[in-house]
């Protein structure tokens, strides 16, 4: 807990609480939520170092080599792109196809940029390293904490064990080869499972429940009409048409 | 080679698009309406990647009763604030069990 007190006053302004407040979790209760956001990230993790696996194998399967399979996990470190590109080549199409499926899939890290920057706050170069964690889960993990603190603590421990894990999963199911039949394992499963157990506590936000219907019709409508990718980006569409319309109240600026 | 270029701008790109993300200026970010959809906007894009999950495949409705049954068995061990470890482990157990079964 030492570790923590050298950055208590810098990272406390950044937090919502009352100066009392602030003096009071600073020396009694430093870190209160630092456990459960230390095994909430291990099971993301575990989870990633699966799923790595499955993209392994999925990579060699549709014509990469290792080395290929790895530095896409290295560099672009983005599960569903990852897939979509490997995806598109194994069902016979062009690399370039897969670049654009993967790109439509990325772009959704883009818009992460604005409710990460916000909890972790990085400033100059940091931005080169916090930038290459922005993914679903060390999204949804900042953003579900009550303060920046614990934010910037549940994005980084998500991000670098995920990356981890991930790395070491698609170097092992690339090794392994298209030899292991993934499927069999319900791995399937494990994707939305967890995005659900991310989405429920933030149902709680002001108008989130509904921004979660809207997008779930609209991806659900445009799922046999529009490219991959793209239904997804549409549930983006749908966040910042509501999240920028002119408000009622004035005082909703909820922050993140 | 052409498969190496293509991989490579995909994962450089990717990189791009992130970095892009968290190098808005403040004066954009401190918008209240900025806020209010960076707040809305991981909700939004979790229920899409849920969604087509369970119901795309390659751009075609499906539906997998073992997929459902394992994400559902998921969604309870969650109400029943189980650790997401917990969660992951049930709906993979459920999902490939039914597989077995079916």
């Amino acid at each position: 807990m030492r570790y923590y007190r050298r950055n208590i006053v810098r990272m406390s302004e950044t937090t919502h609480f009352s100066p009392r407040d602030r003096a009071k979790r600073a020396t009694d209760r430093d870190f209160p939520e630092r456990a459960a956001i230390t095994r909430a990230a291990a099971g993301i993790a575990l989870y990633a170092g699966a799923f790595g696996v499955t993209f392994g194998a999925i990579a060699i399967a549709s014509g990469l080599t290792v080395l290929q399979a790895l530095f896409m996990s290295v560099v672009a470190y983005t599960g569903a792109s990852q897939f979509a590109f490997v995806g598109v080549l194994g069902a016979g199409g062009s690399p370039l196809a897969g670049l654009s499926a993967a790109l439509l899939l990325g772009t959704r890290n883009m818009f992460y940029g604005v409710p990460v920057t916000q909890v972790v706050q990085p400033r100059g170069l940091q931005r080169l390293w916090t930038a290459h964690f922005v993914i679903d889960e060390t999204t949804a993990m900042a953003v579900a904490q009550r303060d920046s603190r614990a934010g910037r603590y549940a994005f980084f421990a998500t991000g670098i064990s995920l990356f981890s894990l991930w790395t070491v999963g698609t170097l092992a199911g690339a090794l392994i080869g298209s030899g292991i039949n993934t499927a069999a394992f319900g791995l399937s499963a494990a994707a939305p499972a967890i995005f659900l157990a991310l989405l429920w506590p933030q149902l709680s936000r002001h108008g989130a429940t509904t921004v979660a219907i809207a997008s779930a019709l609209v991806t659900l409508a445009l799922i046999p009409i529009a490219p991959a990718g793209v239904p997804i980006l549409a549930a983006a569409v749908v966040a910042v048409v509501v999240g920028a319309s002119p408000t009622k109240s004035t005082g909703d600026e909820e922050a993140v | 080679m052409s498969l190496w270029i293509m991989l490579a701008i995909t994962s450089v790109a990717s990189y791009g698009l992130k970095l892009a993300g968290v190098s808005l200026p403040r004066t954009v970010l401190n918008h209240p309406r900025v806020q209010r959809t960076a707040g809305l906007l991981p909700p939004a894009m979790l229920t899409a990647l849920i969604v087509t999950d369970l119901f795309d495949t390659g751009g075609h409705y499906s539906v997998s009763w073992p997929l459902l049954a394992g994400v559902g068995a998921g969604a309870v061990a969650m109400r029943l604030r189980a650790s997401l470890v917990t969660v992951f482990v049930v709906a993979i157990v459920t999902c490939a069990l039914l597989q077995l079964a079916a």
